[in-house]
């Protein structure tokens, strides 16, 4: 069961909340949007928290042998971003996009196939909300086929 | 080959002066290519959405309202609904009982090509219902149910009344034109939502639209055009 969607800009701010489960606790506007921010910061490349949260990655051991030949790329020891935050009501999945857009997605702890889910959320975001002319980046979505999609895709699964 | 040999006696063309024909490095310009080859070439969907919003961006700027936004997209649609009608007479399959390619001169021969031929080159399938309007016997209606070119378009509320398939209008006006039957417009209005209106108002339950993104296209023909068919009509008869 999927509880929540979540979706976060670039900047950290919330474009897209979406609750497909009733019955949990009531939150105001105000509230989502701290949550997000709060959510951007964990999830985020290169942040405070999560670099001093995640261990040393090894240096490599040629670095000093190849350095006249390579700039060292900053792709290689990156700290990426938390992706999965579990308990006993829920789990959380984060998906990041290469443009720094980040899906959250909350369900049932023993939810199967997150991964596939959250391929094909991304695939109907890419199709109704990017293709959308009438959508400004990193602005809220409020694409109703994007809706339609996500209603029609959710509740096939519950 | 041979005519481009001929011509490349003059020296190479100017860059810019041939008016962005593209003249690759085996001299080959698209005019040596041959007409047929793209029959059942492809193309990306992804690739036409996004250059559509691009379309529909640029036919946004200064532009003072929705009816002034449809009207450039038909536009921009125009010039493709003229050279279509040639393309596709031109590619239309020849039999032993009509060795040329017939151009339609009346109305319906003229609208069953739009909903079948045009169609299908351009979407893959034909409209989906033709329908002659009871009021205004110049009126015309070609049904869509789904418009290609709107499957990725969401209206934001305030521009509930634009059809972006005004493009898609532009094209038909330009095909109905080409082919003598002027005409006084081509426009786009969504349907999709009215008739599960009118029909959830007899039941109890609000009747979610079979086709939300149905599409209707009015083509009016100009007066002459209505005069000269019925004269052919009473002729040919």
């Amino acid at each position: 069961v999927v509880f929540v969607l979540f979706i976060i800009s670039k900047a950290g701010g919330l474009i897209y909340n979406r609750e497909f489960h009733t019955g949990l606790s009531k939150l105001t506007s105000n509230d989502y949007l701290m949550l997000a921010g709060s959510f951007h910061g964990q999830a985020c490349t290169m942040h405070a928290i999560t670099k001093q949260l995640c261990p040393n990655p090894p240096t490599p051991a040629n670095a000093a042998a190849n350095a006249p030949n390579l700039a060292p790329t900053p792709f290689n020891s990156r700290a990426t971003g938390i992706e999965v935050l579990e308990s006993s009501h829920f789990r959380m999945q984060c998906f990041q996009t290469l443009t720094g857009t980040k899906f959250l997605l909350f369900t049932e702890p023993q939810q199967p196939n997150i991964d596939s889910m959250i391929k094909k959320i991304y695939e109907l975001y890419a199709d109704f909300v990017m293709k959308n002319p009438f959508y400004t980046v990193e602005m809220p979505i409020r694409c109703e086929k994007f809706d339609r999609g996500l209603d029609g895709f959710v509740k096939v699964n519950r | 080959m041979s005519a481009s040999g001929a011509g490349a006696g003059a020296g190479p063309p100017p860059s810019g002066g041939t008016g962005g024909l593209r003249y690759p490095s085996n001299k080959k310009t698209i005019y040596d290519r041959n007409l047929n080859r793209s029959k059942n070439a492809e193309l990306s969907r992804a690739a036409f959405a996004y250059l559509f919003v691009e379309m529909i961006s640029y036919a946004q700027r200064r532009v003072r309202g929705i009816a002034d936004l449809e009207k450039r997209l038909n536009t921009q649609g125009y010039p493709l609904g003229l050279r279509l009608l040639d393309l596709l007479l031109h590619r239309s399959p020849t039999s032993t009982s009509s060795p040329s390619p017939q151009r339609p001169t009346r109305i319906l021969p003229l609208l069953q090509f739009i909903a079948q031929t045009l169609w299908r080159h351009l979407f893959s399938r034909p409209a989906d219902a033709l329908e002659r309007s009871e009021a205004d016997a110049g009126q015309y209606m070609l049904f869509d149910n789904e418009p290609l070119v709107n499957q990725y378009i969401s209206l934001p509320r305030e521009m509930s009344q634009l059809n972006c398939a005004a493009f898609v209008a532009g094209i038909i006006e330009g095909v109905c034109d080409g082919a003598g039957f002027a005409t006084e417009g081509v426009s786009a209005h969504s349907v999709g939502l009215e008739e599960a209106g009118a029909a959830g108002t007899e039941g109890e339950k609000k009747v979610k639209p079979m086709w939300p993104d149905r599409t209707v296209f009015l083509i009016k023909f100009k007066p002459e055009v209505l005069e000269r068919e019925e004269i052919l009509g009473r002729s040919g008869g």
